[in-house]
Formats: structure tokens, sequence, C-alpha cells
């Protein structure tokens, strides 16, 4: 009853903007090509689905293996990184100044590296811009252990592993679940873009750029809902894993 | 034998080249509460977290139940309580104050009939799925010092632990702690700034002058036990307050004025 209340006002709008959407294209005369009707675009959604749904399906096994791939790297390297300091203070500022680095700008070297058809340099892309976030963050969740925390435990003797498994890790994992929502939507923008440099036929971003070339903007439309909706179901995977793992945090309820 | 023996402690920081101890001797019978009552910077908190060896002197000995500092740690011969109840959130009451079991390895049935000994002491039975968070600070630091307690540790620790808290709930925990103690027998070192604080609860009060930190003077207090809230009003509480207050005030001629103001 609670949770209605709460996603109320986010339906209210959502159902007034699709309202709006589709009265100003009857009301304005906006062609087809320029904007079509949500209801055109949810119409496309179904009869594509064919071609579109297996389409999806493919470039969200490539966003899921970067993911995969990216975030086991952001969190070994964070841990490792963690572990030495030196080797921290070497590779933070290297770090932050590459999460500054526009990295979608390399898809089309990626494609030339891992092969431009080939779902690797999909993969890639999305593991690189996965890793970053996901590395400083989990980097800053370690190091943001409360040094009294670390203190009692030393006052029962225990050991680096000790403190780093029962204060280190449970610190750090709202900070790293924060950074995988991020690598969850990244990993969907990585995979669709480094198609739209190329990719096989049966792959989402191809199909978009595809459709868009020929005018077909119905059937990108209907392309782009079908990357959001998978783009949304990876992210409400994560923040579900997350209410499990993370069941004690106060500010994961309700947020 | 002494619960704790403190011989010729000295102790410097490098930065800055400050000397916080300077030959602190300081023996602690069994079953002694004492405070260690001084301005900020007379390393009272410096003092506690030596004798826990959770910071190394740069000169002089302790030793804890007759082993060297480092090896009473390792024993688990401690428990602590710092000003912040220092309690992990991810875990809930009854699982935070068996952290400490956990680290002895002591068993599952073993540590769950403690845990539930140690809620009651501290009646908190109906919160022990409680996290942290979802409790006053009082509470939080009831079962700081249920967990610091747990494995029935020869010495108790504390650092201002009630200092964050308000005067009721602090007046409140000090005849906790009392009846606590008296039931368990530890030996208790309390570091506080509050005279009336040290002189309600302690069987002996270490008074601490500042650059260098040094003892100035122990004050024995001979309030007779249970103490109770009319403790505080008898005539002999105020003499001990006053005693405790003139000895601060001798040895702390040249203190700031706010730290002399903290201690009125």
């Amino acid at each position: 009853m609670r949770r209605a209340r709460e996603w109320a006002p986010a339906l209210v709008v959502f159902v007034f903007v699709i309202a709006v959407w589709e009265g100003s294209i009857s009301a304005f005369h906006i062609q087809q090509f320029l904007l079509p009707r949500p209801s055109e675009i949810v119409k496309t959604f179904w009869t594509a689905r064919h071609t579109l749904w297996p389409a999806g399906w493919y470039t969200f096994k490539e966003a899921l293996g970067g993911f995969f791939i990216g975030s086991a790297l952001g969190m070994v390297t964070a841990t490792v990184v963690g572990r030495f300091k030196n080797f921290g203070t070497a590779i933070m500022p290297i770090a932050i100044a590459a999460n500054a680095v526009p990295i979608i700008a390399f898809a089309p070297i990626f494609g030339a590296w891992f092969g431009e058809v080939s779902p690797h340099s999909k993969i890639a892309v999305a593991a690189v811009l996965c890793f970053l976030p996901v590395m400083v963050n989990t980097l800053r969740g370690l190091s943001s252990a409360n040094p009294r925390q670390i203190e009692l435990m030393r006052s029962y003797a225990a050991s680096e592993l000790e403190i780093w498994r029962r204060v280190r890790v449970p610190t750090a994992l709202p900070f790293v679940f924060t950074a995988l929502k991020v690598a969850s939507v990244l990993a969907m923008i990585g995979a669709i873009v480094g198609e739209y440099f190329g990719g096989a036929f049966n792959a989402l971003g191809v199909l978009i750029n595809s459709d868009a070339q020929i005018f077909d903007f119905v059937t990108a439309w209907a392309g782009i809902l079908v990357a959001s909706l998978l783009g949304l179901a990876l992210y409400g995977a994560v923040a579900g894993t997350e209410r499990l793992v993370v069941r004690w945090a106060p500010d994961t309820r309700g947020a | 034998m002494s619960v704790v023996e403190i011989k010729g402690v000295t102790k410097t920081f490098a930065q800055g080249n400050v000397t916080a101890l300077e030959n602190i001797d300081l023996e602690l019978e069994p079953g002694e509460f004492v405070s260690l009552i001084g301005p900020s910077g007379c390393g009272k908190s410096t003092l506690l977290r030596i004798i826990g060896d959770l910071t190394p002197p740069t000169s002089g000995t302790v030793t804890v139940n007759g082993k060297p500092a480092k090896q009473a740690r390792g024993d688990g011969d401690y428990g602590i309580v710092f000003q912040d109840a220092v309690l992990f959130d991810w875990r809930t009451v009854a699982k935070n104050i068996a952290l400490p079991l956990e680290m002895l390895g002591w068993d599952r049935d073993k540590r769950k009939a403690r845990v539930e000994t140690m809620l009651d002491l501290v009646e908190l039975r109906s919160f022990a799925e409680h996290h942290p968070w979802q409790l006053s600070g009082g509470m939080q630091q009831r079962v700081s010092i249920a967990r610091a307690l747990a494995f029935e540790p020869a010495l108790l620790l504390m650092d201002e632990p009630f200092g964050a808290l308000d005067e009721m709930t602090r007046e409140r925990l000090n005849l906790e702690l009392l009846s606590i103690w008296e039931k368990l027998g530890s030996t208790v070192v309390f570091v506080t700034h509050s005279i009336s604080e040290a002189v309600f609860l302690s069987t002996r009060v270490v008074v601490m002058s500042p650059r260098p930190g040094r003892i100035a003077g122990h004050v024995a207090v001979d309030l007779p036990f249970p103490r109770t809230v009319e403790t505080r009003e008898e005539p002999r509480f105020f003499e001990l307050v006053t005693q405790v207050r003139e000895l601060l005030r001798k040895r702390g001629e040249h203190l700031l004025p706010e730290e002399a103001a903290e201690l009125l």
C-alpha cells in the first residue's frame, strides 16, 4: 500500500508526458518521421518483435558480458590498490584523469582491435566504461572504514585479513552497489553505441542505426524502447541484489 | 598482583615534537574503578590507548595481568568502550555483542547464551534484532558496554564513554555501569573530563595535568556502595569533588582559559 503511494506520483507524471506527446502530435501535425506517436512505437515494438527482441537479447548479452568483466576488474583492481598504498597513490591520479576521457570515442578503435562485427569489441567498450566508476568507488568504500572500528578489531588482536573481511568490505558494499548501478546503465550504452560503428546484422544498435538511415524512425524508436527496457531490467537486477546484500543500510530503505 | 602496572611511560609525538605523557607510574589493583581526569591535552586518552596496546609508548613498560600489554591484547584481556558506540551498522544488536566472541572462536551455542545474558544485563533484550541506527545514543552505548564485557575481560577500558550523551542519560548510565561493575567485579579504567562523574563512579580518581601529561595526584573515593542518586547530594561527595577540583586547579595554573573553564 505504501509502495503504491510512493510510485503513484511518478506514474501520474509518466502517463501525463505520454498523453501530451500523443496529443501534441495530432494537435501540431508533427510528421511521423520526426517524432512518432507513442502508440505507434508500442505497436511496432510488438509487430517487429521477431527482429527487435532477439536483437535486444543479443546486445543485452554483450552489455552483460562487459558489465561483469569491467566491474570484476574494477573491484579486483581496487582491492589490490587499497592493499598497497604506494601503488594506490601512483594509480589514483591516472584513474581519475582516465575517468574524464570520453571512452565511447574509442569504440571505432576497439572495433579495429577486437573485430568490427564481433561482439568482443562491444563487450570491450562496455567493460572499459564499467571499469572506472566501479574501481574508484570500491576504492573509496574500502578506504572509508571507520578508524575506531579498525581500532576495536585490533583490540581483539584481529589480523589484517579479518579487519578487511569484517570491517572494510561491509563498509565498502554500499559504495560498490552505487557504482554497479551506474555501471549497469553504462554497459548498455557501451554495447549499443559500440554497435553504431558496426556489428552483427541482428544487433540492436545496428538495427536502430540502419532503420534511422532509411527513415524508418518508428522502428528505430521501438528499438530504443527495447534498449530502455533491457537497461531498466539490468539496473533493477543490480538494485534488487543490493537490497538482498545490503539489507542493513539505513539509506537503502525507500531510496 | 596488579591488573595494570605502568612504569616510567613517556609518549612523545614526532609531529610537532609534543610530549603527551612524561614518566607516568600507575598501578591498578583488581576490582578498582579508576578514573583518569584532566583537561584536554593531558594525555589521559593516550594513556588508556597505551594500556590497550593501541598506541606504543615511546619509553617505559606496561603490563596487564602480569603480561606485556601486547600479549594481553592478543589474549583478549581487556574490553574497550569509546566515546562513540562504534557499532557495526551491518550487524544486529545481538551480532554486535557477539563480535568479540566470534573473534575468540566461541561456538554458536555458547555465543548465543552469552549474548542473551549480556542483553539482560544492559536491559536491551527486546532490541536484539534491531540494527544500531534504530537505537538512541544511550542505547547504542549500552550495546557497546555489553560488547566490551561479553567475554568477561579482567579489565575494562573506557574512553569518555558518556561524553556525547545528554546529562540525564549520562547519569542513568552511570548508575547502570556501577551495578554492572559490582556484579562482574572487573577492573575499570575510565577516562572523563567530568569531575562529578569521576567522583561518583570511582574508587580512585587520578588527576592529570597537561603539557607534558603528568599525574598531579590521586584522590581515594571512600563513598560507600551501592551508590545511588542520593550519593550525589551527600556532603562527602562535595568534599571529594572539591578535592579533585583543587588538584586540577593547583596543577592547572598554566592552563588556557577555556581548558580551565571546561573543568569548573
